[in-house]
C-alpha cells in the first residue's frame, strides 16, 4: 500500500491541511492561546489559590495538564470536524476522490492534520502554563503517548462527525452539546475522589476523564484512575473510531452519491 | 484499445429515481467525443460514476481496460475531470490548486510545480496563480479546472460543461486548447448545451435522454440524417416580391431577408441560378440554425414519442 505514489499523496494531504490552519492561525492557534491562558490566571491563580491543594498537589498545577489536554481535545476535533466539513462544502473533497488515493490514506491525512494542530496548540498552552506554574515531566514516553492517542481519538471523532454533518449546524451540535459538557466533567478542574459515590460511578463512563488522568499522571505521576485501563481504553477508541471512518469513507458516506 | 468502455451501466438513487439505465458507450482511444442531453439525462451521473464520485449501481466501466471495480487506482490515474461545479478551494491560490492535485496522483512536488506553471501560462492564469483562487473571474475559475485536471498528464480529459457561462472570445480559445490537447494524443469526453461546440470540436457523438442512450454515431454521420437544411440570404438590393424558385421552398422575412429549405438532393448552385435569372443579389448566407441543434431537438422529441 506505501508505495511511493500513495506517500506523496499522503505528504500532500498532511502539508495542505497543515498550511490551512497555520494560515489561518488567528482563529485556530490564538483563540485557545487566549482562553487557556484566561483559565490559568482565574482558576489557577485568582480562585485557584484560595483553593489551597488538590490530592497534595497545587491547584494550578493539578488543573495544568487537564486545561492542556483540553486544548488539544477540542483543537484536534475542531480541525477535522471543519476542514473535512469545508472541503465537502465547498466540493473540493472531490479532488482527492477523483485521484487514485486509497480511502485510508484520506483518513491519516485529515487525522495527521488534526494531531498536528493539537500538538500545535498543546505546545502553545504548555509555554504559556510556564508562565504561571514549574511543569514538570514525570514520563514523558506517557505523556506523549497521551497526547498522540487522545488527538488522534478526537480527530478520528471530528472526521465521523464532518462525513454525517449536511450543514454547518451540525459540525456545532457535537462540540457544544457532547464535546464540552464531557471535558468539563472529566476531572479536568477536580478529582473526581471529591465526588460522591453515585458520581464517581458515572463518571467513570466518561472516556475524557481516562485520558486527562493519563495525561496527568505522565506529567505529575498522580491519577484518579489505573494507568492500564486508560491505555486500554484509548486503544480501544482508537480502532473503533478509525474502523467506523474508514467503513464510512470506503462506502461514500455523504460524499458520493 | 478502447479508451472508455461502458457496459450496461445503471444508476438508481436512493429516492428511487432512475438515473441510468443499461448505458452502453464506447470511446476509442484519441477521439474527441461528445455526451449530449438535456438538463437532468444523466450526463453528469455517467461522469460522476467513471471518475468515482458516483456510486453505480449495477454494469460495468473500463477506463483504458482498468475495471473501476478491480483497478480502481490504474483507472483512476487514466482520467483528468473537469467538472460543471466550481469545485476547489476558494482560499488557495491557483499554483498551491493544481499543485497539490498532482500530488494527489503521486506526482513529485517538483515536477507538479513545474506542470502547474506551464499549464497555468498556457491557459493564461500565471498572473493570478500566486492570488487565493476566490479572486478569479468565472472563466478563469473554468480555465484552473482545466489546468488542474492536467497535471497529472492524463490519457483521457473528461470536460462537464467546461465553457458554460464563458464569453465567446474565451470559448474559442478554450476549443484552441483542447484541439491543441487532443492532438497530442489526449482522448477527449465533452458535455456541452452549446451544440455549436460539439459540431466544431468532436469527432463522434452520443445522445443520452432519460438516463438511456438514444444515439451514438460519428457526427460526420449524423449530421447526414438531416434531410433538408434552411438558409438564411442577405439581399444586396430590396424586393417586394418573391418571384418562383422552382423546387425551392422559400418565404421573404422582409425586403432584403429571404429564407430557403434546400432539401439534401438539391443543388445549391441551382438555387443562386434562379436567384441571377430574377437579378436578385444575394450579400450573405447562414444556417438558420445550428445544424446539429436541429438533429439534436428532433432525436429528443422522437424519444419522447416513442415512450
Amino acid at each position: 500500500m506505501l508505495d511511493q505514489t500513495t506517500l506523496i499523496a499522503l505528504y500532500t494531504i498532511v502539508r495542505k491541511e497543515i498550511s490551512r490552519f497555520t494560515r489561518i492561525w488567528i482563529q485556530t492557534i490564538l483563540p485557545p492561546t487566549i482562553s487557556m491562558t484566561l483559565y490559568f490566571v482565574i482558576f489557577g491563580n485568582l480562585i485557584g489559590s484560595r483553593i489551597g491543594t488538590m490530592n497534595g498537589i497545587s491547584y494550578i498545577d493539578f488543573i495544568a495538564p487537564g486545561i492542556i489536554m483540553m486544548s488539544i481535545i477540542n483543537n484536534s476535533y475542531a480541525n477535522v470536524v471543519s476542514s473535512f466539513f469545508g472541503a465537502k462544502f465547498q466540493h473540493h473533497i472531490e479532488e482527492m476522490l477523483v485521484a487514485p488515493i486509497p480511502n485510508i490514506v484520506i483518513l491519516i491525512g485529515f487525522v495527521s492534520g488534526g494531531l498536528a494542530r493539537g500538538f500545535l496548540v498543546g505546545a502553545v498552552v504548555t509555554v504559556v502554563a510556564l508562565f504561571f506554574t514549574d511543569l514538570k515531566i514525570h514520563s514523558f514516553p506517557i505523556t506523549v503517548a497521551v497526547v498522540f492517542m487522545t488527538a488522534t481519538v478526537f480527530s478520528l471523532a471530528g472526521l465521523i462527525n464532518a462525513i454525517f454533518a449536511r450543514k454547518f449546524d451540525d459540525i456545532s451540535i457535537i462540540p457544544t452539546f457532547v464535546l464540552t459538557p464531557l471535558i468539563y466533567l472529566g476531572g479536568v478542574f477536580y478529582s473526581i475522589d471529591m465526588l460522591p459515590e453515585f458520581w464517581q460511578t458515572v463518571s467513570a463512563l466518561n472516556p475524557i476523564l481516562y485520558m486527562v488522568n493519563a495525561f496527568r499522571y505522565g506529567m505529575l505521576g498522580e491519577s484518579d484512575i489505573n494507568i492500564s485501563s486508560a491505555f486500554l481504553i484509548l486503544v480501544l477508541f482508537t480502532v473503533v473510531l478509525f474502523s467506523i471512518a474508514l467503513i464510512l469513507l470506503n462506502k461514500g458516506t455523504g460524499i458520493k452519491h | 484499445m478502447s479508451a472508455l468502455e461502458i457496459k450496461n451501466l445503471n444508476k438508481v438513487y436512493p429516492n428511487k429515481f432512475v438515473a441510468l439505465k443499461e448505458v452502453e458507450l464506447n470511446i476509442n482511444k484519441g477521439d474527441f467525443f461528445a455526451l449530449l442531453g438535456p438538463n437532468g439525462a444523466g450526463k453528469s451521473t455517467t461522469i460522476g460514476i467513471i471518475c468515482g464520485l458516483v456510486n453505480k449501481t449495477s454494469g460495468s466501466v473500463k477506463i483504458f481496460d482498468h475495471d473501476i471495480d478491480i483497478d480502481k487506482r490504474a483507472a483512476k490515474a487514466c482520467i483528468g475531470i473537469v467538472p460543471q461545479e466550481i469545485n476547489f478551494s476558494q482560499f488557495e491560490t491557483p499554483l498551491d490548486i493544481v499543485v497539490n492535485q498532482g500530488g494527489y496522483y503521486g506526482i513529485k512536488r517538483s515536477i507538479a510545480l513545474k506542470r502547474a506553471e506551464k499549464y497555468l501560462k498556457q491557459l493564461g492564469l500565471i498572473e493570478k496563480s500566486k492570488e487565493p483562487a476566490r479572486n478569479l473571474s468565472g472563466g478563469m475559475k473554468r480555465r484552473l479546472m482545466i489546468a488542474r485536471a492536467l497535471v497529472h498528464e492524463p490519457k483521457m480529459l473528461i470536460l462537464d460543461e467546461p465553457t458554460a457561462g464563458v464569453d465567446v472570445e474565451l470559448r474559442r480559445s478554450m476549443w484552441d486548447f483542447l484541439i491543441d490537447i487532443n492532438k497530442q494524443g489526449v482522448t477527449i469526453m465533452l458535455t456541452t448545451h452549446y451544440l455549436e461546440e460539439a459540431e466544431m470540436l468532436c469527432k463522434n457523438i452520443a445522445i443520452i435522454d432519460q438516463g438511456s442512450i438514444i444515439e451514438n454515431t460519428s457526427m460526420k454521420q449524423l449530421l447526414s440524417n438531416l434531410s433538408k437544411e434552411t438558409f438564411v440570404l442577405d439581399l444586396i438590393k430590396p424586393i417586394k416580391v418573391l418571384p418562383g424558385l422552382n423546387g425551392f421552398t422559400a418565404i421573404l422575412i422582409d425586403e432584403t431577408t429571404i429564407e430557403v429549405e434546400v432539401a439534401r438532393d438539391k443543388n445549391i448552385n441551382d438555387l443562386f441560378k434562379l436567384f441571377s435569372s430574377h437579378n436578385i443579389n444575394v450579400c450573405s448566407m447562414r444556417n438558420k440554425s445550428n445544424r446539429l441543434e436541429k438533429l439534436f431537438l428532433d432525436l429528443l422529441e422522437n424519444n419522447q414519442v416513442a415512450k
